[in-house]
């Protein structure tokens, strides 16, 4: 037996429901018999086909105007949440998703189970998996206490798969007090322009780390080997907190979880933060000077060399 | 302006974390040191501090013992005084009453303009913290920051995003949770280290703050299973003899990549 009603905080990037939405809408329609989605967007009524299709039979879609999304979300998952009685509120473990369940949790007084990476219902107990220490142990937790029951699940955790459903009835809301965060307004908005898939779809991901040497070392050798092989790039905590790419590039614990088809770590010693990002990925390629670089044990191509010299000659060799 | 920054004294994480089998908590033996996700909001806050020509950097820590390194390093950069809320009961406590500690803090600090936080922590990164003290306090909350400035009461950011970045704002007080890399931390001085050692540190038990219950019977949540995740395996590897590229093609062309 499932749980009565489970939820949806959805999310849109320009006008596409994100791959991590619809990861969630495939899992609740397995564990919930009611399925509805939350919207904080001004195009309700276009994302509603595709959350209606992966399952969702209602979305409850508010606009918030100048104001920020994210600010807003909570008050207006909470206000949804004492008003209807979910069973389960599943959001994203991302910058939005993040937000939502942190101020509907504050709001609602619930406890959040987060960067889960696996979601389990019987009957009514609810228990969420989550990967810690860098993926070397694996906890499991089951909730307590009073419903609604609010989780934070990584993307990449479920595969998504259509329902087939014709699109989800859109049910628009005011949201009555969200307090001073109606004072977070979005001024400007700056799309940075991008070739190639983003980080968390990608088929190859090639990440960088300290061994590149440089800041100005990430572009002829990251990107330029992501580019020629149609991937994303991403980095390791040490050249984030370096200032050398942002923070949106983090592949590991206190970032991106990738699973792509083929990763390749150029320069990454391969700290537990990093790998718990990683280590799932199909294929592993890894270029390091250190021979005893932790990121060997896991990678199923090891090069014990210069980034410098390998991937220039990797790039030659790939443009001929 | 007074600043109230969050700071985290953990285990170091370049050792593997444990969980205690009894407790089910993270094991914490040993020297604690400051979250180096943290240091960058203290920076901040010391550098929005002297920007406005006055006011206070107060640190807010929370720790089940009364251990204070971590909390010393960040008081030696610069910080003017510090709050601890020291409790063995805390063992266990989720994020939200983490949250509901720190919003305590700062109604304890006194008269705040601003909060300042990481984004996540690096041992527990739940990353919820944030948002729900701006929520416990009825303050707006900008995240995922990787700018600020503050201008005639209001803070205008960057706001990280997929795609790019927002501008964002909202007028003060406001809690802001600081991405990595922000800005470059400074590295404490001999005379800080030293200063350091006299500066008031405010020791105080969740009850003082009147936050119950706190660890495990406030969590709402119970550990049901530990385990080691399977490991693996690792495959071949080679010293680059000038051949490691085409090694590489070779894996990527049987892949099918290229």
């Amino acid at each position: 037996m499932g749980l009565a009603k489970v939820w949806v905080y959805a999310e849109a990037v320009e006008g596409t429901v994100t791959g991590a939405t619809l990861e969630l809408l495939t899992k609740a329609r397995e564990v919930g018999d009611t399925v509805e989605a939350l919207y904080v967007g001004s195009d309700a009524d276009s994302v509603a086909a595709t959350l209606g299709e992966y399952g969702a039979s209602k979305v409850y879609a508010t606009d918030p105007g100048e104001t920020l999304g994210a600010a807003i979300a909570g008050a207006f998952v909470a206000q949804l949440a004492t008003a209807h009685a979910p069973d389960l509120v599943l959001f994203a473990q991302s910058y939005e998703g993040r937000d939502a369940v942190a101020r509907a949790s504050a709001r609602l007084d619930r406890t959040v189970l987060s960067n889960g990476t696996s979601l389990t219902v019987d009957g009514d107990t609810v228990k969420v998996g989550a990967a810690i220490f860098g993926g070397l142990t694996l906890v499991e937790t089951v909730f307590e206490g009073e419903k609604p029951y609010l989780a934070a699940i990584k993307a990449k955790s479920f595969e998504p798969a259509s329902a087939g459903g014709g699109p989800a009835a859109v049910e628009r809301v005011d949201v009555a007090d969200a307090g001073r965060s109606e004072q977070v307004k979005l001024t400007a908005r700056h799309i940075e322009e991008r070739e190639g898939p983003q980080l968390e779809d990608a088929a190859v991901v090639v990440s960088g780390g300290r061994g590149i040497g440089a800041a100005e070392n990430f572009e002829p050798y990251v990107e330029a080997l992501a580019r020629r092989l149609k991937g994303a790039s991403g980095a390791s905590r040490a050249i984030v907190d370096a200032g050398w790419v942002p923070y949106s590039k983090q592949v590991g614990q206190t970032g991106k979880t990738v699973k792509p088809r083929v990763y390749i770590a150029l320069g990454i010693s391969g700290a537990t933060q990093h790998m718990v990002g990683m280590k799932n990925s199909d294929n592993i390629i890894a270029i390091n000077k250190d021979a005893e670089a932790p990121i060997f044990s896991v990678a199923d191509l090891g090069i014990v060399g210069d980034v410098n010299k390998v991937v220039p000659q990797l790039l030659e060799l790939l443009n001929k | 302006m007074n600043i109230l920054v969050t700071v985290k004294q953990i285990p170091d994480p370049a050792q593997p974390g444990e969980l205690d089998p009894a407790t089910k908590t993270l094991k914490r033996e040993g020297k604690l040191i400051l979250d180096e996700s943290d240091s960058y909001g203290v920076e901040m806050a010391l550098q929005l501090r002297d920007a406005a020509g006055g006011g206070e950097v107060i640190l807010a820590s929370i720790a089940p013992n009364d251990e204070v390194s971590g909390l010393r390093t960040a008081l030696a950069m610069g910080a003017d005084r510090a709050i601890l809320v020291s409790d063995p009961a805390l063992q266990g406590s989720d994020a939200l009453t983490t949250a509901k500690l720190i919003a305590k803090c700062v109604e304890r600090a006194g008269d705040v303009d601003l909060v300042i936080t990481a984004t996540e922590s690096t041992d527990g990164y739940t990353g919820t913290v944030p948002a729900q003290v701006g929520e416990l306090l009825g303050w707006p909350s900008l995240t995922f920051t990787r700018h600020i400035e503050i201008t005639d009461g209001v803070a205008k950011t960057e706001r990280q995003t997929e795609a790019g970045y927002d501008e964002v704002e909202a007028p003060l007080p406001v809690v802001v949770a600081v991405t990595a890399g922000v800005v470059e931390p400074r590295y404490p001085s001999f005379k800080g280290i030293m200063a350091a050692k006299n500066k008031p540190v405010d020791t105080v038990t969740a009850a003082d703050l009147g936050v119950t219950p706190v660890g495990w019977a406030g969590a709402r949540q119970e550990i049901t299973s530990i385990e080691a995740a399977p490991p693996r395996a690792a495959g071949e590897k080679f010293e680059d003899d000038g051949t490691g590229a085409e090694k590489i093609v070779a894996f990527l062309e049987n892949l099918k990549v290229v």
